[in-house]
């Protein structure tokens, strides 16, 4: 593979956001798609502790102390960008005004449920704005390696781990390909990287349908 | 009344032992430091609740509170940015109650705004949600959620003026408008105290009838 997988899945999680939309990024892969959206792209990004219009990150001389984004490092603020506080940001949220929310995964069953905050077996100390995205927001695009370090597939029959919401995602995107959730169940409908249908199926713990 | 001005160690002199502090901040933006060293430095009080996003970091911020073991019970939305909560939730000193950062927000609106509790959709059906009423409105399963209320609320505002008037800067608003309208006692810690109406009316984020006490940032 020419391009590392958390690379190769931002860069087709960006083709997927339109000008105009109003969206929020979690942390880790999704964090890497602004730089494919570039400058310009008409795409309002929203940052949970209390900002609409994120812009890229600072140089050195631009960095604000008063100005971070939701996994808090420095970020700047678009022309036209507006701030508010932690409950209206949420009532943004959960009001459906996040038309895509794109954010990464521990694991994801054939019916959308999402599992995104805690391993089983330890304490349960951070969820963060997770489960108000995930439920709130208009459409959920979820990216992660289709495997885990250890080679145990992220899309599973039923999560095992702690869940984040039931029946949340509409899109999973891996480096292996794109799986859509139609009414209640995956269909593959593009590969990626090189990889072939048969890569997929031995990659996921789940069925699925192909319509590429 | 206008919000009195006091020194960080006398606003935090009438938190009591078993009081519930409600503390602004996202990690450390927006949280007032000075007042959390006061409350570090020149207070008794333990066994208390502390309602936070987070408990700070190791050492800083919120986190030299939970270091002196004076933290009973946090309530907040993410704590894994402090490993020393992990620590002292395992060895049973401390009481973590975690809430969808959204639920924390409204919580706390809800209590400044005398509404004795709400029902929503995030958390249903997962662990969060664990002996909470459950009740389907518009064919959408809900669950209940109480407000948040405190003996006092800390918070941190850039500007304030003579009355109490409060102006947040950029993304150090956060939680602290939600938080100054939800304590019976509100300490603002504001980097700058101003003149009257330098604060332009259209952007008071928070109304002095809210601020009881203005301490200066140091």
């Amino acid at each position: 593979m020419g391009e590392d997988a958390r690379t190769l899945i931002a860069r087709r999680a960006a083709q997927e956001l339109v000008p105009g939309q109003v969206v929020n990024l979690g942390v880790g892969i999704p964090n890497l798609i602004p730089k494919f959206l570039g400058a310009g792209s008409g795409v309002h990004i929203q940052t949970e502790n209390s900002l609409l219009g994120v812009g890229p990150p600072p140089r050195p001389h631009e960095v604000d102390e008063d100005l971070i984004d939701a996994a808090k490092q420095p970020v700047t603020a678009l022309a036209g960008a507006a701030y508010f506080d932690s409950a209206e940001s949420f009532a943004m949220i959960r009001g459906g005004r996040i038309d895509v929310a794109v954010l990464g995964a521990l694991q994801v069953s054939e019916r959308g449920d999402i599992a995104n905050w805690a391993v089983p077996g330890r304490n349960i100390l951070g969820v963060g704005g997770a489960m108000d995205l995930v439920v709130g927001a208009r459409k959920v695009i979820v990216t992660m390696t289709a495997q885990t370090t250890a080679g145990e597939p992220k899309v599973v029959s039923g999560c095992t781990y702690p869940l984040t919401a039931t029946a949340a995602a509409g899109l999973v995107i891996t480096e292996l390909g794109v799986l859509a959730v139609r009414e209640g169940r995956l269909v593959l409908t593009e590969l990626l990287g090189g990889a072939a249908v048969k890569d997929v199926r031995r990659a996921t713990g789940a069925p699925f349908s192909v319509d590429l | 009344m206008p919000a009195r001005l006091a020194s960080p160690e006398e606003a935090v002199s009438s938190i009591r032992t078993g009081d519930t502090v409600l503390a602004g901040g996202f990690g450390l933006v927006g949280a007032p430091l000075a007042l959390i060293d006061a409350l570090v430095e020149a207070s008794k009080a333990r066994e208390l609740t502390v309602v936070s996003n987070n408990l700070g970091e190791p050492g800083k911020g919120l986190g030299k509170l939970l270091r002196q073991g004076r933290v009973r019970r946090a309530v907040g939305s993410f704590f894994t940015s402090n490993p020393e909560v992990a620590a002292a939730a395992q060895a049973g000193e401390l009481e973590v109650v975690l809430l969808p950062q959204g639920t924390l927000a409204e919580a706390l609106r809800a209590a400044g705004a005398g509404i004795g509790g709400f029902f929503t959709p995030i958390g249903v059906g997962t662990e969060l949600a664990r002996g909470k009423e459950e009740r389907r409105i518009d064919g959408v399963a809900n669950v209940l959620e109480a407000p948040l209320h405190g003996d006092a609320a800390l918070v941190y505002a850039a500007r304030g003026d003579e009355l109490g008037n409060l102006w947040y800067r950029k993304t150090a608003r956060n939680f602290n408008p939600a938080m100054a309208a939800a304590a019976r006692l509100t300490v603002a810690e504001v980097g700058e105290l101003v003149a009257l109406d330098e604060i332009e009316p259209e952007s008071v984020h928070t109304p002095h009838v809210y601020v009881d006490l203005m301490t200066r940032a140091r």
